[in-house]
């Protein structure tokens, strides 16, 4: 085994399903953390402990009870704002997913309750998104686009899988105003320069935002460094739970936002013909938060901060270039995505010359135990882009090895076999 | 490993060399059919003759091995059949995807189809193997219309 400075042996501890066997005695090899993310102990337990002990309503309720979890609800915010380096608690707004955090701000553009001219949107404007998005970051804006008449266009991705940047102040101008892109690929583990398109983006006057549903789980992301505008992630691939994301938010932006949904919690004062809305973020939390699944992320990214995102990275790293200097050797194989290791995170997605991903997934998973995902991984434009229709994707975590990587590799060899 | 059970030497065999693939002419109906979650595609076109023959499945697609297999002994078992025939076996194709893997499956009627019966047990792959069975009644039902 490689050493990557991570005690891997110890983290796996932590992950109880990690060494669970699968029906015919198989063992869990799981290379999908790129679609979820398996959940420590610590983390568990938390939320346990929260359920069975302190639990009530928060915000609303005037008891003990009340008054812990709120204070461990509001706990988590603080948390989550010291992980993503946001300068104050209060930009930190907790979704249900980094989905309803990039439709949150979708919302706000284009829409008659809010007033501020950045956020207006019709015929002429322009939102600019990328052809290597996540669903979650395409459609919420073809909606807007459509809503609104404003149009919607996109960077190209090269061969090699980078971000076409060559068309930069063609796409971006005067026009347009907001800008959204993934940080890192969830396909082709592409991470995208921010620094440049965010200095077009500010001499044009627009607004940015980015996806980090997949850069926040993998890498030190630091908002106040990054300089952009909105931030997305979700918690279940941050070694949390599902039902919670984040959006974060400058604090002036959300001050300006028109709220989205409407409801408990997110009032001043409510009369029969009208409502004045709370300050950010409670504005933009209507009804009962996902109060346990807070707790559960403020204890996942305790748990990755003690463990250090940079070692998280290196180890990653050295997993990712183990991963294609081995499949590099399997004929027919062909990965994409970057094949440099620079700008380039733990995802490879690759196809199999003749054989469906389906057909890859399905044996690697019945013969070896090899969670992979298959299919276009809400990914289809990207797909197009590339003239497959479907690739098999393996994704690391900091619980992976390199023993799993060569357990996909033997399986990749029979695949081939049964197909030959 | 169940899956090994599903992959059977004879849809290797039609996944590997496929039967009476291509879109030929004549033909009475062409349909195009596809499995939204894997992307799976068939375009099939059926001539059908006197007496209710069918004198020709013709068809094109892309897909996993499961889906074009089914195509391929489709097209075997079809051709030169009647339309009442091919739809029984059909039906009872149908039966068998969607038994869960916990009906017999009848070789007198399936004949090479029942190789299928594997596929049965995963339910995520069910809607890969009926997609060329589904294209085909659809385009009979045309072609007699
Ligand atoms: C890049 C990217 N964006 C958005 C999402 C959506 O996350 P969620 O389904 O939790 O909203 C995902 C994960 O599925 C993703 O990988």
């Amino acid at each position: 085994m490689v050493d990557t400075g991570l005690d891997v042996e110890r983290i796996r501890k932590d992950f109880p399903v990690l060494s669970r066997e699968l029906p015919g005695g198989r063992p869990l090899i799981y290379l999908d953390s790129g679609n979820s993310a398996q959940k420590p102990t610590q983390v568990v337990e938390a939320m346990r402990e929260h359920m069975a002990m302190h639990y009530a309503n928060v915000g609303r309720a005037m008891h003990a009870l009340g008054a812990e979890s709120t204070e461990a609800y509001e706990n988590a915010r603080d948390k989550v704002a010291a992980f993503v380096g946001a300068p104050d608690r209060d930009e930190i707004v907790f979704t249900k997913n980094a989905s309803e955090a990039l439709n949150l701000v979708a919302y706000a553009f284009g829409n008659p309750i809010g007033e501020d001219p950045r956020f207006r949107l019709g015929p002429g404007d322009e939102i600019v998104i990328s052809e290597m998005e996540h669903h979650s970051n395409i459609v919420p804006w073809q909606m807007l686009a459509q809503r609104t008449g404003a149009t919607l266009r996109w960077f190209s991705v090269t061969d090699s899988g980078r971000l076409d940047l060559s068309n930069l102040d063609e796409l971006v101008t005067e026009r347009t105003k907001i800008v959204s892109i993934v940080h890192q690929s969830n396909v082709l583990g592409t991470v995208n320069p921010v620094a440049p398109v965010l200095a077009r983006v500010r001499e044009v006057g627009a607004l940015m935002m980015l996806d980090a549903s997949q850069s926040v789980p993998h890498q030190q992301v630091d908002v106040a460094a990054l300089g952009v505008d909105f931030l997305a992630f979700t918690g279940h691939k941050v070694v949390g739970p599902s039902g919670i994301g984040v959006l974060w938010a400058r604090a002036e932006l959300l001050e300006a936002m028109p709220p989205f949904l409407g409801g408990g919690e997110m009032i001043e004062a409510v009369w029969m013909d009208r409502s004045t809305y709370a300050p950010a973020p409670h504005k933009f939390e209507a009804g009962t938060p996902p109060i346990v699944e807070a707790v559960g992320l403020g204890v996942a990214v305790d748990y990755l901060s003690e463990i250090g995102m940079d070692a998280v990275v290196r180890h990653e790293h050295e997993l990712t270039a183990y991963t294609l200097g081995a499949l590099g050797e399997i004929p027919g194989l062909k990965v994409i995505g970057p094949l440099d290791l620079a700008d380039r995170g733990g995802t490879v997605s690759f196809t199999l010359e003749g054989i469906h991903p389906h057909d890859v997934g399905q044996i690697l998973d019945d013969n070896f135990g090899v969670a992979v995902r298959v299919g276009h991984h809400c990914a289809r434009p990207l797909h197009l882009r590339f003239g497959i229709p479907a690739t098999t994707r393996a994704s690391f975590y900091l619980y992976n090895t390199t023993a799993e990587i060569d357990a996909l590799v033997r399986g990749l060899h029979h695949v081939r076999k049964v197909f030959a | 490993m169940i899956a090994e059970s599903m992959y059977q030497e004879l849809i290797l065999e039609h996944y590997k060399h496929p039967q009476g693939r291509g879109l030929r002419d004549p033909y009475d109906a062409e349909v195009h059919h596809v499995n939204p979650t894997c992307g799976d595609e068939i375009t099939m076109r059926v001539k059908l003759g006197d007496g209710g023959k069918v004198e020709d499945v013709s068809y094109d697609g892309q897909g996993c091995s499961i889906s074009q297999a089914a195509a391929s002994v489709l097209h075997e078992l079809a051709t030169g059949s009647t339309v009442d025939d091919s739809l029984g076996v059909v039906e009872e194709f149908t039966r068998l995807m969607q038994s869960r893997g916990k009906i017999e499956a009848d070789e007198d009627v399936l004949g090479d189809a029942v190789a299928f019966a594997g596929v049965a047990k995963f339910p995520a792959r069910v809607k890969c193997a009926l997609l060329a069975w589904m294209a085909y009644k659809d385009a009979v039902v045309r072609s007699t219309k």
